[in-house]
């Protein structure tokens, strides 16, 4: 948890006032023993009625002070606790938001998603633990033994013994508990998992009859944490107990001792009282640690578990040009020059050796088998992963140079799943231009063949979307996706196999908006449909990673067999002639 | 209040089925608090027996420390026998509860799931859950053991002196009061802070859950502003929460104080009186603070179960949530079914005031493939909702072999029809227990059989672990395309005589497509089938195209009948090759 402290920094002057006002109240609680033993000896040992009463006074003066102290540190505490919280959770999604695909890949949203909700909650709360609590109880302990040495040094001796053994009780126990804490950390993991599952998939597993199987999985997972939760229970109880017996050991051995030196007149009734009373503490503040350290056992788990976060470090390094600065007129817009890539430390390499050249306003083309490499392909433009060999150029420089946004506004990117946000459908097209009006909005629905539907919602363009998009159908999510990508008028546009939810008219009739744009597009589609890529400048034919074919429909057709294998599938021997 | 009382009355319900451990943790907390009370008077005991210089009794201390040593021991074990019920007790609660939820959300309609956010219902079954469960567990162990500890001081404060007894029994109570006062409106702040946490999450899920989108549209900066937005609102809900929740602990104290300086005060004036002795006195002493810190628990306890009870509440509308109609008293199930279906006179629409299917009729006879053409939206998903029962029909019927689909078990249903869906969805497991998902006892070659048939046997057979390779939660390790693969070979295990295939083809490997195809073919000989299809192919050798727009049939009949018609359809094939 150390290194999240530092998330303290804004809190400073809380974070010392909270425990420092914890400290002042314990002062005063640790004043009391004596202010009692006092009113046993001189109150009542001569006689003093006035004593008492004085004595009384003093004792109700504490009170005030401490209740006083006490609400002052609760009060700095939380808000030091709440707003270490908040600026751990920013700088959280801060980080997150820096990474490359390539760690989203590797670390994986779900994971990400409880660290940033439950794990920065429990360190949350141990924070606000640590700051009211945990100093108050070690300084307890610790006044206390000073109290003793004052009173008698043998007794002191005493207590100065008694505090480490039962301090080894409470952090050997802590200890044995600590990776068992994990444990169950994981396996409600795996809960959160199975449940965002049937929530996902919830169409799936009932077409299959799954709910028996799931309820059964489920049920598996939920013992599992039950048994993991009740074996940590089992070893972090023991810690009362044990600590219990060690203190009340103590407190016969004062008695003991207490006895023989009151017999000898060294010391007072009162004083045994104040002793007694302070191991009694001493018990009571190290209880309070103990169950205090099982709250920060968790935190700490947590705490472990946003490290790994914080120390995956994005792979990639930002570019320093501008995309304007570097607009070359001639020359290829897009170059792949030799580039393969390979997916994070995979022997096998997804593309190899890819070459070719797309000039300004063509439309690329790219088509072949699953895995075939597509996707990845068009993913290095926007630079969502590096080439591990080879370059790949935009405007004549490597895309490695370049200011992500200034490239990837460049770049209109419609992904293969269509994701829409919650909002308005302006809000959601508002991503592709952050200042789009409305007439750029509609008129990128119209090219993306959407403004028929959209217009059709009674609120239109104020339409809300739901989260994932789930109150429209996946050929209107996908047009929506489409037109987000065209608003912005980018020099580049990727469809990776974006016309897959959409029927062949309605792919046609985009593609053909796309064509007769007034500006200068270079358009690649990635596609499995021969149908949606036919008509392309170049088409590039991909096997296993590697290019098997590059050139017109027609050239394909005379000399490349996968090519032709994948028309032949798709299309009657007339229509790969009609259009050859 | 009123439903707090009704969830409190359902958490205690929960627990019923522990009572054996409740009433065995009573009984240990009795003991327990019983022997934990008895040590002060042997302490006093002790105290009295030195009564100043060369007057210590020590054979008599010695014979009251040694009790008190075995008084520890027993304190000691039942305490922690205490604790291993009240785990038991929470963790199968908790078990318990989680497991309910689950096993409501199984059965809620999908109306309910598409239509609520899937990190709201993913918070309260994880985070509210794991809540209630801390809060639990801590009213437990404190709660009661505080009940008897108040009690049983009570007893021993009398059995030495009643007028004392009198005045922390008549004091102590505001300290109640003072609980209850804050208790109360500290629930609000709680439910805010767990309604404001639901917004995080959700948030989170959304934003972290598409990182990758985000980054294509260079949005980090302002998805990071928003997250600040809600960060912001949570920090300053749960400063609220948290501070005035913590102030029980210190205003408590403070009236404790006062009672202690009382017992002090009027138990010396009573001492002076030779009324009680100055070993009774410390027993006294160390009641009043025994007695008044159980109110301090039980007051903390107290905000802990508001938030506990807040949790629950909210776990608690998942599980009271509507569930899907039951199944129908005499809902019979199919045996061997030939395949006919039929739509009489089908109404629907997802929201009441905007009818998307009116007046549909259908006669579809077994083993015809039916094509569903349409632009997109038209209500081709909408079909499949139907005909497996996803969502009801809210006029007509669906029947098949003649008998309504109503009248018939889900299960049953669903048995009958095989499902590709264009969103692949892969549980996390290995590919054999995917491929297996609808048949537990699918032997080996069997599933190898449907994964050949599916041509998905070659590219497992290349994985590193083949069909026991482990696919992560979002399959991120398969493409797409393999991923459709893997969904069906899940069908072809098994295959039922009505076939729905949501375009189902649209990304399967181009290469081996004409071989799925094929397969396909033979799959589909002799069954019904609803295609959802692009592929005109597909669409050529159906036996019905139905041509569907806004929800209705508007044209129906055999491709090359549609096409001399010169309708919608003809219009929408021709569509497809005008683009040049």
């Amino acid at each position: 948890m150390r290194r999240q402290l530092q998330f303290l920094r804004d809190y400073k002057k809380e974070s010392i006032i909270g425990p420092l006002f914890k400290m002042l109240e314990a002062c005063f609680e640790l004043i009391v023993p004596l202010v009692m033993a006092n009113i046993i000896d001189i109150g009542i040992g001569s006689q003093d009625k006035s004593y008492i009463m004085t004595m009384g006074g003093v004792l109700v003066l504490l009170g005030i002070v401490g209740l006083v102290c006490s609400l002052t540190a609760q009060y700095f505490a939380a808000k030091a606790a709440m707003g270490f919280g908040s600026a751990l959770r920013n700088a959280l999604y801060a980080h997150i938001s820096c990474f490359s695909y390539e760690e989203l890949d590797k670390v994986g949203m779900p994971t990400l998603i409880t660290r940033m909700t439950s794990d920065v909650n429990q360190v949350q709360t141990g924070v606000n633990i640590v700051l009211r609590l945990f100093l108050r109880s070690p300084f307890l302990v610790v006044g206390a033994v000073i109290m003793a040495f004052t009173i008698h040094v043998k007794m002191g001796i005493l207590f100065l013994l008694s505090v480490p053994v039962i301090g080894a009780v409470v952090f050997g126990i802590i200890h044995v508990t600590i990776p068992l804490y994990k444990k169950a950390q994981g396996t409600l993991d795996q809960i959160a998992r199975s449940t965002r599952e049937n929530l996902i998939g919830v169409r799936v597993i009932r077409a299959f009859r799954g709910q028996q199987k799931e309820r059964k999985a489920f049920r598996e997972t939920n013992e599992s944490l039950y048994d993991t939760q009740v074996h940590v229970g089992a070893i972090s109880s023991l810690m009362n107990p044990l600590t219990y017996i060690l203190v009340n050991l103590a407190i016969i051995l004062i008695i003991y001792i207490g006895g023989m030196e009151v017999d000898k007149g060294i010391l007072t009734t009162g004083e045994v009282y104040a002793l007694v009373n302070y191991m009694t503490q001493i018990l009571l503040a190290l209880i309070a640690m103990a169950n205090l350290i099982t709250s920060i056992t968790k935190a700490t788990a947590s705490s472990i578990r946003l490290n790994e976060v914080f120390d995956t470090e994005p792979g990639m390094s930002e570019g320093e040009h501008d995309f304007s600065e570097m607009s070359a007129e001639d020359g290829p817009k897009v170059q792949f020059d030799h580039v393969s890539f390979a997916y994070g430390g995979s022997e096998e390499e997804a593309l190899s050796d890819v070459t070719f050249e797309a000039r300004a306003g063509q439309t690329i083309g790219i088509i072949g088998g699953t895995g075939a490499g597509k996707s990845t392909l068009v993913n290095l433009l926007p630079r969502f992963y590096d080439a591990t060999k080879g370059s790949v150029k935009i405007n004549g420089c490597d895309v490695g140079e370049y200011t992500y946004s200034s490239l990837r506004e460049m770049i209109g990117v419609v992904p293969q799943k269509a994701v829409l946000f919650r909002g308005t459908i302006r809000d959601n097209m508002k991503w592709g231009k952050k200042d789009a009006t409305d007439e750029e909005i509609m008129e990128a629905l119209r090219i993306a063949q959407a403004e028929e539907f959209v217009m059709a919602k009674p609120d239109g363009l104020d339409e809300m979307i739901a989260a994932g998009g789930k109150n429209l159908s996946g050929g209107q999510r996908q047009r929506l996706t489409i037109a987000r990508a065209i608003v912005a008028k980018p020099e580049i546009l990727i469809l990776d196999d974006s016309g897959s939810a959409l029927d062949y008219a309605t792919d046609a009739a985009l593609r053909k908006a796309i064509r007769s744009l007034p500006f200068d597009m270079t358009v690649f589609i990635v596609s499995q449909r021969a149908a949606s890529i036919m008509h392309a400048d170049q088409i590039v034919v991909l096997e296993d990673g590697k290019t098997v074919g590059i050139g017109t429909h027609e050239q394909l057709l005379e000399h490349c067999e996968t090519y032709q294998e994948i028309c032949m599938s798709q299309l009657s021997k007339e229509e790969v002639r009609n259009h050859a | 209040m009123h439903k707090k009382g009704k969830i409190v009355g359902r958490v205690i319900g929960l627990i019923k089925p522990y009572m054996h451990f409740f009433v065995l943790s009573l009984i240990c907390a009795a003991a327990n608090v019983g022997l934990t009370l008895y040590a002060p008077i042997l302490i006093g005991k002790a105290i009295d027996c030195m009564m100043g210089k060369g007057q210590v009794d020590m054979t008599l201390v010695i014979e009251i420390i040694l009790k008190l040593g075995i008084i520890v021991l027993l304190t000691s074990l039942s305490q922690w026998l205490m604790s291993q019920c009240i785990n038991k007790i929470t963790y199968h609660t908790v078990k318990d509860i989680r497991m309910q939820a689950f096993e409501r959300l199984e059965n809620l309609p999908l109306k309910y799931i598409d239509s609520h956010r899937h990190g709201d219902i993913m918070s309260r079954i994880i985070t509210d859950v794991d809540q209630f469960s801390d809060g639990l567990l801590m009213g437990f162990s404190q709660l009661f053991t505080g009940i008897i500890t108040i009690f049983g001081t009570i007893g021993f404060m009398i059995s030495i002196n009643a007028k004392i007894a009198a005045v922390v029994i008549v004091l102590t109570p505001i300290s109640l009061f003072v609980a209850a006062f804050i208790a109360k409106h500290t629930y609000e702040f709680f439910r805010a802070q767990s309604v404001t946490r639901g917004e995080m999450t959700a948030f989170v899920e959304e934003m972290v859950g598409n990182q990758k989108v985000v980054e294509a549209f260079s949005m980090e900066e302002k998805a990071k502003e928003q997250f600040a937005v809600i960060n912001e609102n949570l920090r300053v809900c749960s400063i609220k929460a948290t501070f005035f929740s913590s102030l029980t602990n210190p205003c408590t104290r403070f009236v404790n104080s006062l009672v202690y300086t009382s017992v002090g005060i009027i138990g010396a004036f009573s001492a002076l009186k030779g009324a009680i002795s100055v070993g009774q006195l410390t027993s006294f002493l160390s009641y009043a603070n025994q007695y008044t810190k159980p109110f301090n628990e039980i007051s903390g306890v107290v905000t802990e179960l508001q938030n506990a009870i807040a949790c629950a509440g909210r776990v608690f509308e998942i599980i009271d949530e509507e569930p899907q109609k039951e199944d129908a008293q005499n809902a019979t199930t199919f045996k061997t079914v030939s395949g006919d279906v039929s739509l009489e006179n089908v109404a629907f629409s997802y929201v009441k005031e905007r009818p998307l299917i009116t007046d549909l009729n259908l006669t579809v006879r077994k083993g015809q493939r039916i094509a569903i053409v349409g632009p997109t939206g038209c209500g081709k998903t909408t079909l499949i909702n139907l005909l497996m029962r996803f969502y009801d029909v809210q006029e007509g019927d669906i029947r098949i072999d003649g008998s309504s689909i109503y009248q018939v078990k889900r299960d049953s249903l669903r048995e009958q029809i095989g499902m590709v869906l264009q969103e692949t969805w892969l549980k996390t497991g290995t590919i054999r227990e995917n491929i297996a998902y609808g048949k537990d006892d699918a032997s080996e070659e069997e599933i190898i059989r449907a994964a050949k048939a599916a041509h998905a046997h070659s590219f497992i057979k290349r994985l590193p672990s083949g069909y026991d390779t482990v696919i992560t939660e979002d399959g991120g390790n398969l493409s797409a395309g393999q991923k459709q693969l893997l969904c069906i070979a899940r069908v072809m295990l098994n295959l039922p005589p009505i076939l729905i295939l949501d375009e189902a083809t649209s990304s399967i490997d181009t290469r081996t497509e004409l071989m799925v195809q094929k397969a396909f073919e033979q799959m589909m000989n002799g069954r019904t089938s609803f295609i959802v299809a692009h592929r005109l192919s597909t669409i050529k050798g159906a036996d019905l195209i139905l041509v569907m727009k806004d929800g209705h049939i508007i044209e129906q009949g055999r491709h090359e009948e549609l096409l001399t018609k010169g309708g919608f359809y003809a219009n929408l094939y021709n569509s497809q090759f005008s683009v040049s």
